[in-house]
């Protein structure tokens, strides 16, 4: 095998087929894509299909506490348990930069084997393609993914009403702030680990059991608890209330908002959900959140108000300001 | 007109040090203020340093905060 | 997980006592109070003070976003050299998305203008040195604070021979501004809130002429909440008390005479001069502009591209805003044909701008 990707090796011939039969087969290696036919062959389902899919592109492709294959496999899951269905199977489509050290592609393949025998997925089929090298940026993935909905639950954000609570399963941040000081260039050190986590197994067994007692619930990844809440607000056409006292957030991922301005309720996480629950099952939800070790720091941070739609937070001073969708990026800023 | 945050000196030398915040730790220039000690706490501003933060003179303004906060209701 | 000088000046319940105690002290007639400094409005805007004090304190809002000033020749200027000269741009990030009088950074940098984001003016030199074959321009904005490290990089530059390296240069200084709008019968301010980090450089002394020529209490106060508060009920005592003077209630970061180190090393750089100001028009000494002996470090000069200071759109109302003569929600504009996405003007887009921070944080 060559140490670098060619783009041979997405030409289909001899060298694609070596690709996939020595090194990626030794990292997929279960009974669905074994055979390595044009398509993963799943039997029959019992139960109701989710299906969604997602595109990964993460830069650069790992970083403290994670990386792109990790990434891939868990976003995948998440937005399958936010609906309240359990992944089964994954697709995999790799497209790769000419010139990629194959110990990089090995490095993702085998973060995506872990994640997948951690989250209960199969990888069931996949493709590879090349590009020229300047025409991708080392490595993308992009996956669809395919769960069967838990018994007795389906997301109703119709159901929110006034006194319900919002639940934050953990820390804000942590995965922007992970990636954004791997980056070269900022000199910033910070001891924070990004969050990427498969979700499937903290909420799904909540919401089996306190059925729509959870109105609904998202994964707040790109813009962050911020724009995901303003988001649900809008779906459910509810007015949010945020306590700003109660928001999770780490030291380091503070110090870093606070040097380079940022606001933590923008910043994006991948191992975290926003849960709306009835005011009478919150206390438990909250407590069965917590008894998961992706839930340890569940929190309260508000609840459903009356009123026009929208998000407001209460401010440790004591005033009451919107929480809007942001506008560009969170670019450092001294003034 | 400008942000700048408190930080604590962990490192210099000559005119470049590192400060931190938080856990988060930072390159930072020295240039507009003399004889910086590691360990002490300055405001940063832009990549430089532009005061130092006095303790003693944080103490005094907290202690201020706590008799506010709890003189006696005056209404 | 509590953050040293920081948690603790943000203390819910000494903030609700300040706030009454400000209640208590204004009495039923409101007083008129100038924060001064960007800064200070993003603070008490995300802090949701205006509310808690409505009927009390009538915050009025200033002046004091170096990038809501600069007029948009300025940015025609940064553009020019881009596109003309092929010169590499590094800026502070609040400048890419300020509308010149056509395009703006941003716009610019997807059609190819090379613009770099720095968080500090050395970084620019560093890309200078790393880079000889290209000219590396450094969009200096800024007011006082920011002065000194200007002035160091271009000291910086100059003592290692980093000759591809220039500032353009748009530094405003605080006081005169300051002046100017206490004589403005029209808007009636009672009391200046001084802005933390530039009296850490000039000194709570540099705003004794002020007080004392236009008898109006200035109190030099943090950014976090409870400075915010404690300096407004500080504020609002003087008031009531008929005084004017010069207070400090950042006493941990600023003292009477400044950072005199920093000072000497503007000096240096620098020579003050009068300056244009967008919305208000030209205020004697208000501006810095870059010594002689440095001019090989100007690019205004050394590329012959001149910042021009024009009438700007006139349905932009910047800059009543910018003098506190209208709040933003006053602005027909505001919220619709000017909001973040599509700014019509510098102080919607700002992150330190007036109406930025009432559209983000406006809690109505």
């Amino acid at each position: 095998m060559h140490e670098k990707i060619l783009l041979s090796h997405g030409e289909g011939g001899k060298r694609t087929r070596d690709l996939i039969a020595k090194v990626i087969a030794r990292y997929f290696d279960n009974p669905v894509l074994a055979p390595f036919l044009d398509s993963g062959l799943l039997g029959r389902i019992e139960g109701e299909i989710a299906f969604t899919t997602d595109g990964y592109v993460v830069t650069p492709p790992f970083f403290p506490g994670g990386d792109i294959g990790r990434l891939a496999v868990c976003g995948t899951v998440n937005d399958l348990a936010v609906c309240g269905a359990k992944a089964f199977a994954i697709s995999c489509g790799l497209i790769l930069e000419e010139g990629l050290p194959l110990e990089t592609l090995e490095r993702a393949l085998a973060a995506m084997k872990e994640a997948a025998g951690e989250a209960g997925v199969v990888i069931a089929c996949g493709d590879t393609k090349v590009v020229e090298r300047g025409k991708g940026d080392g490595i993308f993935i992009t996956t669809a993914g395919l769960g069967v909905s838990v018994d007795g639950w389906k997301p109703s954000p119709s159901k929110v009403r006034p006194g319900d609570r919002i639940l934050l399963t953990g820390t804000m941040g942590d995965h922007h702030v992970a990636v954004l000081v791997a980056r070269q260039g900022l000199s910033i050190t910070a001891p924070v680990l990004s969050d990427v986590a498969p979700l499937a197994g903290l909420l799904l067994p909540v919401l089996a059991r306190f059925g729509d007692g959870v109105r609904f619930l998202r994964d707040p990844t790109r813009g962050g608890v911020g724009v995901t809440l303003n988001e649900m607000a809008a779906t459910a056409n509810a007015r949010f209330v945020l306590d700003e006292a109660r928001l999770p957030v780490r030291e380091a991922v503070r110090g870093v908002c606070e040097i380079l301005g940022f606001d933590p309720l923008y910043l994006a996480n991948e191992g975290k959900a926003v849960l709306i629950a009835d005011a009478a099952v919150a206390g438990n939800v909250l407590a069965a959140l917590r008894d998961h070790p992706y839930g340890r720091e569940a929190a309260v941070i508000g609840e459903v108000g009356e009123g026009a739609p929208g998000v407001r937070m209460r401010t440790l001073a004591g005033g009451l300001r919107a929480v809007d969708y942001p506008v560009g990026d969170q670019l450092p800023r001294i003034c | 007109m400008c942000l700048g945050v408190p930080a604590k000196v962990m490192e210099r030398s000559g005119d470049a040090a590192v400060v931190e915040l938080g856990g988060v730790r930072r390159e930072i220039s020295l240039m507009l203020l003399d004889d910086v000690s590691v360990g002490e706490w300055v405001i940063v501003h832009a990549g430089f340093a532009i005061e130092r933060l006095s303790e003693g003179a944080a103490l005094q303004t907290l202690e201020l905060f706590r008799e506010i906060a709890d003189a006696p209701d005056v209404h | 997980m509590r953050l040293t000088y920081i948690d603790d000046f943000r203390d819910p319940a000494t903030a609700k006592a300040l706030v009454a105690r400000i209640r208590e002290d204004a009495g039923d007639r409101p007083v008129r109070i100038m924060e001064v400094c960007g800064t200070h409005t993003v603070a008490i805007a995300r802090c949701g003070i205006r509310p808690l004090l409505s009927g009390a304190v009538t915050m009025v809002s200033g002046p004091g976003c170096p990038v809501c000033v600069t007029p948009d020749g300025y940015i025609d200027a940064a553009i020019a050299l881009g596109k003309e000269r092929g010169a590499l741009l590094a800026s502070f990030g609040d400048m890419l998305r300020v509308p010149g009088t056509s395009s703006s950074l941003e716009r610019e940098k997807g059609e190819g203008l090379d613009v770099r984001v720095v968080y500090s003016p050395l970084d620019a030199v560093a890309l200078a040195a790393g880079s000889p074959d290209r000219e590396v321009v450094f969009l200096g904005v800024g007011f006082e604070t920011t002065a000194p490290a200007i002035a160091g990089a271009i000291r910086t530059a100059a003592q290692r021979g980093v000759a591809n390296f220039s500032v353009l240069s748009s530094v405003r200084t605080i006081p005169e501004a300051m002046g100017i709008l206490a004589a403005d019968p029209d808007i009636r301010i009672q009391g200046f809130l001084c802005p933390a980090h530039v009296s850490a450089i000039i000194g709570a002394d540099a705003y004794r002429a002020v007080a004392s020529e236009r008898r109006i209490p200035c109190v030099v106060a943090g950014f976090e909440p409870l400075d915010i508060l404690l300096g407004i009920s500080m504020l609002v005592r003087q008031i009531r008390e008929g005084a004017a003077r010069v207070e400090n209630e950042y006493t941990r970061v600023a003292t009477g005479a400044g950072n005199r180190k920093a000072q000497e090393l503007v000096a240096e750089v620098f020579t003050p001069c009068d300056t244009g100001w967008r919305g208000i028009g030209v205020i004697p000494g208000s501006g810095l502009r870059i010594a002689d002996r440095y001019d090989a470090y100007d690019a205004e000069r050394k590329f012959g591209v001149p910042v021009l200071f024009s009438s700007e759109k006139t349905a932009c109302r910047c800059g009543d805003v910018l003098k506190g003569k209208i709040v933003p929600p006053e602005c027909p504009l505001f919220g619709k044909a000017c909001v973040p996405e599509e700014p019509y003007g510098p102080c919607m887009v700002s992150s330190e701008g007036t109406c930025a921070a009432y559209y983000k944080y406006g809690a109505s």
